[in-house]
């Protein structure tokens, strides 16, 4: 029978260095590493005649990567370079993801902010030469969706929210996974086919005309499993103890539900509900199968086609097709990401106004 | 205001699993009583089964009575909400709501049963927190978030919006087990003024806190590991803690297992 040979007899692994203080890289260093990959990476693009600056750019990025890790391997050793390697890898997958956003921001507001005054969001295009001639505005646009959104979330809110209260506070067994299944499966539906799901029961089946409301019909099926999806997380993340606390004190279910939970969980629920809101904002395709395209003011949702924003760059872009309807499709386009920013910018005031406070 | 409490053989199961077996036993009106015993001996359990707190856990299911001065907690008919109206609760972590300032915490329970009036709720936030020796520290900021006060404090608004209700009974699961001793202090002092007017049942892993508070004491203990829990005895404090009746309550009280 072999023993193990205790922890004093052991012979010293070398390799266990047991100094506290280490070789480090100044603090500049990952700037320098990253100015030097960027020339060099220049260079190396430039001499190699690489016609692309995104090949330049991708090229640094790898050069950073590399040289972050040989440096730190040399002077800080392989457990540190490591380190370095994941920290220049999150760098550089958050510089890519930047890139495109906020490239598209500048490029929106370069485009658009010449077009964007108070004639363009007050007029419509009514009676406006489209294929020729400059003037003309996207107040008929701005309305048709505001008007559209308003009316899906009116629908898609409180049905989502109720299924969500649904699964977190009362489903169990197989309804409850079948629910969820479902809404899984919603949150995948491609536009066109909610779309088409509208058009053939509401318009065709039943017989409605194109209206703003058809569309919403169709946002709304296309909001409710982001809202499902959103609260039900935030509800999920209400302490237990809270509810047992109310039911303590003889406060009923419904009640604890409707005065205790959802008002902890409101900040997050206001934030899911108001990405579903971007996230339907720019819907194209349903919008122009089930409200049509109008180039007049029309306030009433329920009768007729209406205009919306993403529509009206589309048909901007594509249909006018020259230099004037390019520049109001920028211009819409910018009034469309500022809308979405500004609902942002808005459910953030609310959660934060709302959400539980500490402090003293 | 205070009532007495009669269990007869209660048992009280998670699902397939039986966590507390036959449990009999009085808690007297107006006096203090404290459960003792090692983790997993199904005091917590059979505290939630007073009130019916237990049912809440998905497939948690009680057998046998509870009498409340006759009546059966788990009697047909009986609205598990008007139960814990009467039997409060406060928990072993302060769980104040977060949304509410103090004042809204303390008259939490009123305000969601529809008491609207205000000179009512603000003679009962006072009171309330009189009762709980909070006033003098929190009357000057009543409007700011309760989950900003101390632990302790937190603690002790617990315990006023528990007696806003006027329960008849109160029950405390482990109420100081994440306080600090002058904390605990406070609530332990809290607790002899409160048993002039509620019947009081404790939960506690400090004896000498149980010998501190109570006027009787329930020692719990399992046989095993998956075994349920059950009551070895009940006897006035002072008997329990110098002469037990039965050998396992010595060992557990002098320190030789648990």
């Amino acid at each position: 029978m072999t023993t193990a040979p205790s922890v004093a007899d052991r012979t010293p692994v070398p390799q266990l260095n047991h100094t506290l203080t280490a070789a480090r890289l100044p603090r500049w260093a990952p700037a320098g590493v990253a100015a030097l990959s960027i020339v060099l990476g220049c260079a190396i693009g430039a001499g190699a005649g690489l016609a692309s600056h995104l090949q330049w750019g991708l090229l640094a990025a790898l050069l950073f990567v590399a040289i972050s890790f040989g440096l730190a391997a040399r002077v800080e050793g392989v457990r540190q370079a490591k380190d370095r390697i994941a920290t220049s890898l999150i760098w550089v997958a958050f510089i890519l993801a930047v890139i495109p956003l906020v490239s598209l921001m500048v490029y929106t507001i370069q485009q658009g902010a010449g077009v964007v005054n108070g004639d363009f969001l007050t007029h419509s295009m009514r009676g406006v030469v489209a294929s020729s001639g400059p003037g003309g505005g996207i107040y008929h646009a701005l309305l048709g969706t505001l008007q559209q959104i308003g009316l899906a979330t009116a629908i898609a809110a409180p049905i989502g929210l109720l299924t969500a209260v649904y699964l977190v506070e009362y489903g169990r067994g197989p309804l409850a996974k079948i629910v969820t299944f479902f809404v899984d499966v919603m949150t995948g539906i491609p536009s066109i086919v909610a779309g088409l799901f509208i058009l053939s029961v509401w318009n065709i089946g039943l017989g409605f005309q194109y209206s703003g409301f058809s569309g919403s019909l169709a946002l709304a099926i296309l909001m409710m499993p982001v809202v499902v999806r959103s609260t039900e997380e935030m509800l999920k993340l209400v302490p237990n103890e809270l509810r047992e606390a109310s039911y303590a004190l003889g406060v009923p279910k419904w009640k604890t539900i409707l005065r205790i939970v959802l008002p902890t969980a409101i900040g997050g629920i206001t934030t899911g509900v108001m990405l579903a809101i971007a996230r339907i904002a720019g819907e194209t395709a349903p919008v122009m199968m089930l409200v049509g395209v109008w180039d007049s003011i029309n306030s009433n949702p329920f009768v007729g086609p209406q205009e919306s924003l993403p529509v009206f760059i589309w048909q901007q872009y594509s249909q006018v097709n020259n230099q004037y309807g390019y520049a109001r499709a920028w211009g819409a386009a910018l009034v469309l990401i500022a809308l979405v920013m500004g609902l942002n910018l808005i459910a953030r005031g609310i959660a934060s106004w709302r959400s539980p406070k500490a402090g003293r | 205001m205070a009532k007495r409490i009669d269990v007869s053989g209660l048992s009280a199961y998670y699902g397939g699993t039986k966590a507390i077996e036959d449990i009999s036993m009085t808690v007297e009106p107006r006096s203090v009583t404290a459960f003792i015993g090692p983790s997993g001996c199904g005091k917590s359990t059979f505290l939630r089964t007073l009130n019916r707190m237990h049912e809440v856990i998905p497939g948690a299911r009680v057998e046998g009575k509870v009498l409340l001065d006759d009546e059966n907690l788990y009697g047909a008919g009986v609205d598990p909400v008007a139960v814990r109206r009467t039997v409060g609760m406060v928990f072993q972590r302060p769980n104040p709501f977060p949304t509410m300032s103090i004042y809204e915490n303390v008259v939490a329970g009123l305000k969601l049963a529809g008491v609207k009036k205000k000179a009512v709720l603000d003679g009962v936030v006072e009171s309330s927190l009189k009762g709980a020796n909070l006033w003098n520290e929190v009357k000057d900021r009543l409007n700011k978030p309760g989950a900003g006060l101390s632990g302790g404090q937190q603690q002790r608004l617990c315990i006023a919006r528990a007696i806003a209700v006027e329960p008849q009974v109160l029950l405390m699961d482990e109420p100081c087990s994440a306080l600090d001793p002058i904390s605990t202090l406070a609530i332990e002092d809290l607790i002899g003024e409160l048993k002039e007017r509620f019947t009081i049942v404790i939960v506690t892993h400090n004896m000498q806190q149980a010998a501190r508070v109570s006027d009787r004491t329930a020692f719990f203990n399992l046989a095993g590991v998956g075994q349920p829990g059950k009551l070895i005895e009940l006897d006035d404090t002072q008997r329990i803690f110098s002469n037990p009746s039965v050998q396992a309550t010595e060992d557990y009280i002098s320190g030789r297992f648990g």
